[in-house]
């Protein structure tokens, strides 16, 4: 697989594994007929340890445990898509996987782009309306100066 | 990136099936000599048989080293392996959890294995040797525990002194290896406490 590829793959897989159920329950019904496909390995739920660095370049430490579930599928004419993501819905992990298979077919790319392209976009505006409600309660902190007057 | 077309699925119902082939295979420890039927798992990547694959994708996690031999070792075992079971692989027997062995005539000796040490026999190496047939070899007597009187085991396509391979495997009790035999769907267990009485 061709550098750029990985790395398209990996933003709509990241996109799958954030997106909520009830999103990539709506992307998927409004998709064209999906292909029949065959389990690899059924959904299934465990904890992942999430690692951290601060600032970027200190030590890692294990920042925590979180809920994942996994699935991987191969679809009728061969191509294996897997999927991660985050929480314990079974059906979010099929979906995503048959969804990361599709999107490795350039045919079906474009349809399929578009529902990862909506996901994402509500991701995005979820975030900034997180971000909007802590800025509004944003307290700074000034250094009182000593010995003024 | 590894090629991954090739991927066959794994257990289809990944808890109860793991359960019943363990079960299978607590009862073939447990009782020498005895042939049981595993139940086979949808898919088995060559050049495994569906009771090797069944025991592999039930005992092997990513804790477990496995080592293959020559007759084993493809590389759509290899995949199987890594996906299904996270196993990491060994080259050197002596660092082996399990041993898959595809052809017995062709192995190296019983010895050259992980025989655990006296403080942790647990630690050996369990050898599934797939072999030609369970029955029609030359007709073996074993006694020990498990066994009520006399047991008898028959496994065909066994080189010449494998027997007092596992005998000196018996002396050293209670280190040594155990084993198993598969084939097709059917296994049957040797472990290290069974003596070959005939």
């Amino acid at each position: 697989m061709p550098e750029t590829d990985h790395q398209d793959r990996r933003r709509w897989m990241g996109v799958l594994a954030k997106a909520a159920p009830e999103e990539v329950a709506a992307a998927w019904s409004g998709l064209p007929a999906i292909p029949a496909y065959d389990f690899l390995r059924r959904p299934e739920t465990g904890l992942v340890m999430v690692r951290g660095r601060i600032g970027g370049d200190g030590a890692a430490f294990n920042a925590g445990e979180m809920t994942v579930t996994r699935c991987s599928v191969r679809l009728a004419g061969g191509t294996i898509g897997h999927a991660w993501i985050a929480g314990r819905r079974a059906d979010q992990a099929e979906r995503a996987a048959v969804l990361d298979a599709l999107m490795q077919d350039p045919a079906r790319r474009p349809a399929i782009g578009r529902a990862i392209d909506w996901l994402a976009e509500l991701q995005e505006a979820r975030r900034d309306r997180g971000a909007h409600e802590a800025a509004a309660t944003r307290v700074d902190f000034f250094t009182m100066v000593r010995g003024a007057g | 990136m590894a090629r991954t077309d090739m991927l066959l699925p794994g257990l289809a119902d990944p808890v109860l099936d793991a359960q019943q082939i363990f079960r299978a295979v607590l009862d073939a420890m447990a009782r020498p000599g005895t042939i049981v039927d595993l139940p086979s798992p949808p898919a088995s990547p060559e050049p495994l048989d569906p009771a090797t694959t069944a025991i592999v994708l039930a005992l092997n996690d990513q804790e477990t080293v496995v080592w293959l031999d020559d007759a084993a070792d493809s590389e759509a075992v290899r995949q199987h392996l890594r996906f299904h079971c996270g196993s990491p692989l060994t080259a050197d027997p002596a660092q082996a959890h399990f041993a898959i062995v595809g052809d017995i005539r062709a192995m190296p000796p019983l010895a050259s294995f992980n025989l655990g040490g006296d403080e942790y026999p647990d630690r050996s190496t369990t050898l599934i040797l797939q072999v030609p047939d369970l029955t029609g070899g030359t007709t073996w007597t074993l006694g020990g525990p498990g066994i009520r009187d006399r047991a008898t085991l028959a496994v065909a396509g066994l080189p010449d002194g494998f027997r007092d391979q596992v005998i000196e495997n018996h002396l050293g009790f209670p280190r040594g290896v155990d084993l198993i035999f598969t084939c097709g769907a059917r296994a049957t267990a040797l472990p290290r406490s069974t003596r070959v009485e005939g």
